[in-house]
C-alpha cells in the first residue's frame, strides 16, 4: 500500500516536472460555455489574444457538469499547465480544495470569493456594480415610460450585485423610476434558456419597461432578441453585445474578463497571487460605445455618464455593493 | 389584479404551453402504443437545431420546419429500431437519444456556422411571424371580448394553432378510428393485436413516426417562432415537463392539453410575479418553478386517482417464446 502510494507519488512528481518544462496556461470555462457571447467568450477572447500575440498555445476545457470542476482542475495541474485559469464564481471552492495539492501550480479564478486565499491562488473580482451603475443611468435617461427592467440569469448574489448597481444608477438619474427585476431560475440551466428570457422580457414590456438589461449569459440572447422584436432597447453584458442588434442595443456593460485572462496568461507561471479587484479606475468595467449604438447615446447622456464615472473613481459617488450586507438599497429582489 | 394583466399572463401561458403540448401529444402516441419515450427532449433539441439551421441557410422557415421534422423523425426511427426491432431497453434508448442530441447539435452547429454551437440569428422570412386574426384591431376596444380576441387568441404563430388543433385530432384518431383502436390495443395487449393479424411492429413504428413529427414541430416552434435561432440546450428540460404532463393527464389528449396549459400557467405566473404574496404568506418563485414536478409526484403517489400507464408499455413484443 505504502509502496503503491510512493510509486504514484513519484509518477505524479515526474509528470509535474515534465509538465513544468512546457508550462502552457490552461483555461477552464464555466457551464455557460465558451461561446456564450458574454462572460466565458470574453475569457476566450483574452486567451486568444494572448495566443495570437505571443504565438503560445493554451489548453482549454468546457465544463459539462458540476461534477467535472475538481476533476478538470486536477487534470490540468497534473499535466503541468501553469497558470490554471478558471472562470465563474462556482470554481472558488474547488480551487481552494485543489490548490494545496499542487503548490507549484498557480490557480487563477475570476468572479469567485474565498475568505482565505491559498498562497498559489489569484482571485480576480470585478466591481460590476460600478459598471452597472453607469448603464443604469443610461437606461433611465433613454427610458420614456420611466420603467426599466433587469433580467438576471441564475439567482446568485453576483447577479443581484449587477442588478443592484443598475437600480442605483437609474435612481440617481430619476428617483421615481420603476425598476423591474426578474431572475431566470435557480439552477445553472438558467444561463441557457433564451425562451424563458424572451418571456420575461415580454412580461416586463407589458408592465411598461422600455429598456431591459440582461445579465444572464446565453439567456440574454433571447432577451436582446425579444427587445429588438418588440422595438424597445436592451443592454448587453460582459462582452460588447451592441453588434447583435444594431440600433436596438443601447449599450453593453463591459466586464473586461478578456483583459484579466490576457494579463494572467502574460504573467504565466509568475503571476502574482492574492486578490485583485478591477473596477472603473482600472478599466476593468465600463460601458460600450461603438458604431452600432452611437445614434442611441446622446452627447448629454455620454457627458453625464462620464462625469459619474469620474466621481465614482474619485470616491464622490459611493455605489453600494450588494455583498456589503446582502441587500440592495435601491431594489428588492 | 387588472384584467389586462390576466390577459397578458394567459397570453404568455399559451406561448409557453405550446411546445409542452406538442411534445406531450408526441409522447402520448408513442406511449399509447407501448413505447416509452424519454427522448422527447432530445428530439425537440435536434429539431430545434435543424429547423434553425435550414431556415438560416435557405431563408425559408417552411424548409426549416421540414428539416426539423425530418431530423426528429430520424431520431424517432433510431429509437424505434433500438426498442422495437432489436427489443432493447426503451428507457436507455431514450437517454441515449437525449445525450446524442445534446452533443450532436452543438458539434454540427460549430462545424457549420463557427458561432460556438449556435445558429446565426434568423431574419424576416426565416422566422414564423405572428398571425393576426381578421378584425383583431377593430374589436380591440370592445370590453372583455376585445382583449381576449385580439391579445389572447390572435397574434400567435401558426404552429400554436397547429398544436391546439392537434388535440381534437389526436382524440379523434385515437378514439374514433380503427387505427387508433389498434394503436391503443398494441399498447395494452400486443399479443391480441398480433392474433388478429395486425402487425405490432408496423403499428408501433407508425406511432413512433407520429411522435417524431410532433416533436419536430415543437422544436421548430422553439427555434424559429419563439426564438430567432438555436442556442445549445435551448429546450431546457421542456421534454421532461411534457412527460410529467403526460402522466398528469393519464395518457389522454384533452387532459394533456389541460395539464400543459396548467404547467404553462404556472410558468407564466412565476415569470410575471417573482414572489407571490398571499395575505402574509410569500410564495417564492422557486416554489412555482418546482410545482409541475411536485404535482406529478403527487399524482404518481396516487393522491388524485391512479395514473396507470399502458399495460404493455416498456416491454418489447416478442412473438414467440
Amino acid at each position: 500500500m505504502t509502496l503503491m502510494k510512493s510509486l504514484t507519488g513519484a509518477a505524479a512528481a515526474i509528470a509535474l516536472t515534465a509538465g513544468t518544462a512546457l508550462a502552457e496556461p490552461a483555461l477552464i470555462f464555466d457551464l455557460g460555455g465558451k461561446f456564450d457571447k458574454s462572460f466565458n467568450e470574453a475569457a476566450y477572447n483574452g486567451a486568444k489574444r494572448w495566443a495570437d500575440e505571443t504565438g503560445g498555445t493554451f489548453r482549454e476545457i468546457e465544463l459539462q457538469s458540476e461534477a467535472q470542476r475538481e476533476q478538470a482542475l486536477r487534470r490540468f495541474a497534473e499535466a503541468g499547465a501553469n497558470p490554471v485559469i478558471t472562470t465563474g464564481f462556482a470554481f472558488a471552492t474547488p480551487v481552494e480544495a485543489v490548490a494545496g495539492d499542487y503548490p507549484d501550480t498557480k490557480f487563477v479564478n475570476i468572479d469567485g470569493f474565498l475568505p482565505e486565499i491559498p498562497d498559489n491562488v489569484l482571485m480576480i473580482s470585478f466591481q460590476e456594480h460600478q459598471g452597472s451603475y453607469l448603464v443604469g443611468m443610461m437606461a433611465a435617461m433613454a427610458s420614456e415610460s420611466d420603467t426599466i427592467g433587469f433580467i438576471g440569469g441564475m439567482d446568485i448574489p453576483l447577479i443581484r450585485h449587477f442588478g443592484c448597481g443598475y437600480a442605483q444608477g437609474a435612481k440617481a438619474v430619476n428617483p421615481d423610476i420603476n425598476v423591474l427585476a426578474n431572475m431566470t431560475g435557480t439552477t445553472p440551466a438558467a444561463w441557457n434558456d433564451p425562451v424563458k428570457g424572451s418571456e420575461l422580457t415580454k412580461a416586463q414590456i407589458s408592465q411598461g419597461a422600455d429598456v431591459v438589461y440582461a445579465a444572464a449569459g446565453g439567456t440574454g440572447v433571447g432577451v436582446l432578441q425579444t427587445a429588438a422584436d418588440e422595438d424597445i432597447l436592451s443592454i448587453g453584458v460582459d462582452s460588447n453585445q451592441n453588434y447583435l442588434h444594431p440600433g436596438k442595443v443601447l449599450t453593453s456593460m463591459l466586464k473586461r474578463v478578456d483583459v484579466a485572462v490576457y494579463e494572467a496568461m502574460k504573467a504565466g507561471a509568475d503571476v502574482e497571487t492574492g486578490s485583485m479587484v478591477l473596477g472603473l479606475a482600472e478599466n476593468g468595467v465600463g460601458y460600450a460605445l461603438d458604431e452600432h449604438n452611437q445614434s442611441l447615446v446622446s452627447d448629454e447622456m455620454k457627458a453625464a455618464v462620464d462625469e459619474a464615472r469620474q466621481k465614482i473613481i474619485d470616491g464622490e459617488i459611493d455605489v453600494v455593493s450588494y455583498y456589503a450586507n446582502d441587500s440592495c438599497p435601491a431594489l428588492s429582489f | 389584479m387588472e384584467f389586462l394583466t390576466i390577459i397578458q399572463v394567459l397570453d404568455s401561458t399559451i406561448r409557453l404551453a405550446t411546445p409542452l403540448l406538442l411534445a406531450c401529444l408526441a409522447g402520448l402516441y408513442s406511449e399509447r402504443s407501448g413505447i416509452f419515450d424519454i427522448g422527447l427532449e432530445g428530439k425537440m433539441l435536434m429539431a430545434a437545431f435543424f429547423s434553425a439551421a435550414a431556415a438560416a441557410m435557405t431563408g425559408s422557415v417552411w424548409l426549416g420546419l421540414l428539416a426539423g421534422i425530418v431530423a426528429s423523425m430520424v431520431l424517432s426511427g433510431l429509437h424505434g429500431l433500438a426498442s422495437i426491432t432489436f427489443r432493447g431497453n426503451q428507457l436507455i434508448s431514450g437517454v441515449a437519444i437525449n445525450f446524442l442530441a445534446s452533443g450532436m447539435t452543438v458539434l454540427i452547429a460549430q462545424d457549420w456556422f463557427q458561432q460556438g454551437g449556435r445558429t446565426p440569428s434568423l431574419m424576416g422570412g426565416a422566422r414564423f411571424t405572428p398571425i393576426t386574426f381578421p378584425f383583431a384591431d377593430a374589436v380591440r376596444d370592445v370590453p372583455i371580448f376585445g382583449p381576449i380576441y385580439s391579445e389572447l387568441l390572435s397574434g400567435h404563430s401558426i404552429l400554436v394553432y397547429v398544436a391546439f388543433l392537434a388535440v381534437p385530432a389526436t382524440w379523434f384518431v385515437l378514439f374514433r378510428t380503427r387505427f387508433g383502436l389498434r394503436l391503443r390495443a398494441v399498447g395494452e395487449n400486443p399479443a391480441a393485436v398480433d392474433t388478429a393479424g395486425v402487425s405490432v411492429v408496423g403499428l408501433r413504428f407508425a406511432a413512433v413516426a407520429i411522435c417524431g413529427v410532433l416533436c419536430g414541430i415543437a422544436g421548430a416552434y422553439l427555434a424559429t417562432a419563439l426564438q430567432a435561432g438555436f442556442v445549445k440546450e435551448m429546450t431546457a428540460g421542456r421534454g421532461f415537463i411534457a412527460l410529467a404532463a403526460l402522466i398528469f393527464a393519464k395518457w389522454r389528449p384533452w387532459q394533456a392539453m389541460g395539464a400543459c396549459l396548467l404547467f404553462g400557467l404556472l410558468q407564466a405566473v412565476a415569470l410575471r410575479f417573482q414572489n407571490i404574496d398571499l395575505g402574509g404568506i410569500v410564495i417564492p418563485v422557486q416554489a412555482m418553478d418546482a410545482l409541475p414536478y411536485i404535482l406529478t409526484v403527487v399524482i404518481l403517489a396516487g393522491f388524485v386517482g391512479k395514473a396507470i400507464p399502458p399495460r404493455a408499455g416498456g416491454s418489447p413484443y416478442v412473438k414467440e417464446r
